[in-house]
Order: structure tokens, then sequence, then C-alpha cells
């Protein structure tokens, strides 16, 4: 297995549309109010966190956008960046994918140190721009980001695709989707490549009440089955399913 | 579980590139239209006398070539800017040069080799001698591949900036002169009778080279760009 995997079997790590649809609702693991504090339960278990970050800072153009800033994921967690608009939260993301490199402080995935040079397979980003070509079809766009990252075991687009409610669009071009369609086609793409750490930039904006439920939905699969999740939201939408851990950000002063 | 590989991932893009190519193939023909529309507008201008067209007919084709090629060049890393799936390759766990060196090739298949297939008929259009036709197409087919390579790295440069078309001619066009005067000079040289075989060598030695740096420079440049 690729993937540090603490579920009881590893048939019960992956994501099938059975966990989408599932209720049951494990609890990600609760707030503790200090980022770095020792994790509960499954996160104990297993000793190297999937993402740790050490007195990361980035700042452009000389002027501080955010940190310096200490935190750790573990596998199975689910961790909303709050901040107001203008904190740097996409920023933090951008930084943590491999994206933009850190002014200081070092980021480890798998308590292996992240370099340009070496992006990691483990790590999937859902920007503000979706990542879709607007002339092909939802399917070949999935297909497209298959061939480029890989595919997770147990699935296929088109499961991918239904799980989001977007049957009978897989051969509509990307163009004529609305905006909220977009998004569940980019969600679409983090169920097929597997990763095990996603980072969500706004991932409910444009969601309807039900497409929120579905992202909640989908962070509890993934968790339950040794995935993390770093998600940003400016507090708008509620985070509707257990009381996942914070990690406050504030405007670098 | 399977983790995408280097050959899958390469495949893809060239995939995605000829599809998107297909969904919007009244588009691909316009560098094509544009050369001959250059190249008719010609005999226009200076009276359809033969032999007068006849000694400038390799330079119009390879200047109307390279402006049609300038046309189509920021297209190249554009609308992957703009709807975010330039960051999905970046984050690619593939080494980013050998991805946008699959990239410029696609490219250099949807625009250039349009025009190369153009460009016997443009030759016509200027009475040039059939017997140079052959170094022409030569010369073609070494000097647009090393257009689209060397377009792209400015192309990398510019994309972050918003209205960089002017930006982007002045990056290129010095660039693209010794090309066109290699280029164009190989073909004057045969239609002269004089050996030829020189510049088009020395165009040869710049593709190769640029086949293994710009892909390099690309990659930095593009992550200078999206920062």
């Amino acid at each position: 297995m690729d993937t540090p995997c603490p579920g009881p079997s590893p048939a019960a790590c992956w994501l099938t549309i059975a966990d989408l649809h599932a209720n049951n609702a494990l609890q990600f693991a609760s707030a503790t109010g200090k980022f770095h504090a020792p994790m509960h339960s499954q996160a104990t278990a297993d000793p190297v966190p999937l993402l740790s970050a050490r007195a990361l800072a980035f700042s452009r153009n000389e002027e501080p956008i955010f940190g310096p800033i200490d935190f750790s994921l573990h596998a199975g967690e689910v961790v909303l960046i709050e901040g107001d608009n203008g904190s740097g939260k996409t920023t933090l993301l951008k930084v943590l994918s491999g994206l933009l490199l850190p002014s200081s402080g070092t980021i480890e995935l798998h308590g292996e140190t992240l370099t340009m040079s070496r992006l990691s397979q483990q790590v999937a980003l859902m920007g503000h721009l979706p990542g879709l070509k607007a002339d092909l079809t939802a399917l070949e766009n999935l297909e497209f980001s298959i061939g480029v990252f890989g595919l997770r075991a147990g699935n296929t687009p088109l499961l991918a695709l239904a799980s989001l409610g977007l049957q009978g669009y897989e051969h509509v071009a990307v163009r004529l989707l609305s905006a909220g369609q977009k998004k569940r086609v980019a969600l679409a793409r983090l169920l097929l490549v597997p990763a095990a750490l996603w980072l969500l930039d706004e991932p409910y904006a444009n969601l309807d009440k039900e497409g929120i439920d579905l992202v909640n939905r989908l962070l509890e699969a993934h968790a339950r089955r040794g995935g993390a999740a770093l998600i940003t939201s400016h507090g708008a939408y509620a985070f509707t399913s257990g009381s996942p851990r914070r990690l406050p950000l504030r405007p670098a002063a | 579980m399977r983790y995408g590989t280097l050959g899958s991932a390469c495949a893809a893009l060239i995939r995605r590139d000829l599809l998107l190519t297909w969904r919007r193939r009244g588009d691909a023909l316009n560098p094509a239209l544009f050369a001959l529309m250059v190249v008719a507008l010609f005999p226009l201008a200076l009276g359809p006398e033969p032999n007068q067209l006849m000694q400038i007919a390799a330079g119009i084709v390879f200047v109307a070539i390279l402006l049609a090629s300038l046309l189509a060049l920021d297209a190249l890393f554009r609308s992957d800017y703009e709807d975010g799936t330039l960051e999905q390759i970046v984050l690619s766990p593939h080494p980013l040069p050998v991805l946008l060196a699959c990239r410029i090739g696609a490219h250099w298949l949807t625009t250039a080799v349009p025009l190369i297939l153009v460009a016997p008929l443009l030759a016509e259009m200027l009475h040039l001698p059939r017997a140079v036709l052959p170094v022409l197409m030569l010369a073609l087919a070494v000097a647009t591949p090393l257009l689209s390579l060397l377009g792209a790295v400015c192309v990398a440069l510019t994309v972050g900036m918003r209205r960089s078309g002017m930006l982007l001619a002045l990056l290129v066009l010095p660039l693209y002169v010794p090309v066109l005067i290699f280029a164009a000079g190989a073909c004057n040289a045969a239609q002269a009778g004089l050996p030829f075989l020189a510049p088009l060598l020395l165009l040869g030695a710049g593709l190769a080279l640029a086949l293994v740096l710009v892909p390099l420079a690309c990659a930095a440049a593009l992550r200078i760009s999206i920062s």
C-alpha cells in the first residue's frame, strides 16, 4: 500500500460511492485550540505527521503575507484554515502544495522535506480556478488529470462524476456547465487522483446547500480512509459535520 | 492505486492539446489564413511581374510564416494560465521541463505544421522556382520548431502579465531575426545556385541546442510567472 492507511482493513481505505452516501459521522479530530498539540485516536497511531510545517512564512516583495506558523496535520484530520480576506489563506495553500517557495521555514510530507524539483504525488490542490478546459467535456478533463496524476484504485471517472451528482453531464462541454457544476467536476478530480493530502481553497464557494453537504461527506470519507485535508474558509459557510480543528490565520504584522 | 507515469502524463497532455485544437479547428486555421493573406497582398502592391516576385519570394514566405507563428504564440500558455490548468501541470509530480516540451511539441504540431503544409502554395503564388521548393521546405522544417521553442520561453516569461502582446513581440523578435536570416539565406543561396547547406546546418545546431535548453528555461520562467 503506497499511502498510510490507519483503518482496520485496507479495503476500507478507498473511497467508494457507498462511502459517500454513508451518513455515519466519524468525528474529525476535535478542536484543540493549539495547532501543534498532540492529536487523539487515529492521529497518535501514526507518529509521523502527513504534513508538518515549521516556522513557515511567506513574503512577496519583502511584504510579509503570513507566518511564521507551525502546525502539523495527521492522517484522518480535516483542518479548517480561517482568516479574513487578504490574510494569506490561498497563499498558504499554494506554498504547501509546492507552487510557491516559502520565504522561510520548512514543509515536510511524511517526514520528507518538500522541494520544488520533487513535488509529491501525495498532494492535490483545488484552487480558486477550477483548472478545467472549457472546450473539453467533464469526462475528458478528468481523463487528462488521471493521465497526469494517476488513478485511485477502485474508482473511475464515471463513478466519480455520478457520486457528485453529475450523471448525464459526462459528455457536456465544461463551458456549458454552471459555476457550481464546474466546482463539482473539480471535486470529482480529487476523488480520482491518488493523493492523501487535499488542499482545498474555498471548497464551499458556488455550491448549493446539497453541494456543501456533499463536500462535507467527501471530506469525512477521505479522512476515514486515512487522508487529510486543509480547507480554507472566510467563515461565511458553516462546516456542518463534526467540529474540525481550526487554524486561525492572521495577516503577518 | 495507480500513480501517473511520465509517459502517461505526456500522452494525456498531447492528447488534450490535439483534442482542444480539434474542438476549435476554425481557430487553428487562422495562422495559415493570415500567411496566405499577407502573401496574396504582395503581388497586388508590387505588380504581378514574375521576375520581380521571384527575387523576393523566399523572403516573403519566411516573413509571412514568422508573423503568423508570432500570432499564434500567445495562446501557448495563456488559456492554461487563465483557467488554472497550468497550476495543475506545474503541480504534477513529473519533471516540468518534459511536460512543457510536450506542450510546445503539440503547439508546433497544431500551429506550425499547417503553415508548412500551406508553404508550397505560398511559394507558387510568388513564382518561386520549383527547384528551390525542397530547400524551402527543409528550411521551414528546421526553422519552425526553433521559432516555437524560442517563442515559448518568452511566452512563459510574460504569461503572468495582462496585455503582454507588445512586450512579447519585443522579446521575441530579436530572437526570431537570426532564424529568419539563416532560413531565408539558405533559400536565396539555393536560388542563386550557391551552396546552401551551411545556414541549414547552423539552424539545425540551434534547434538541437534549443530542444535541450528551452524546456528547462521555460520551466524556470513559468515558476516565476505563476508566483
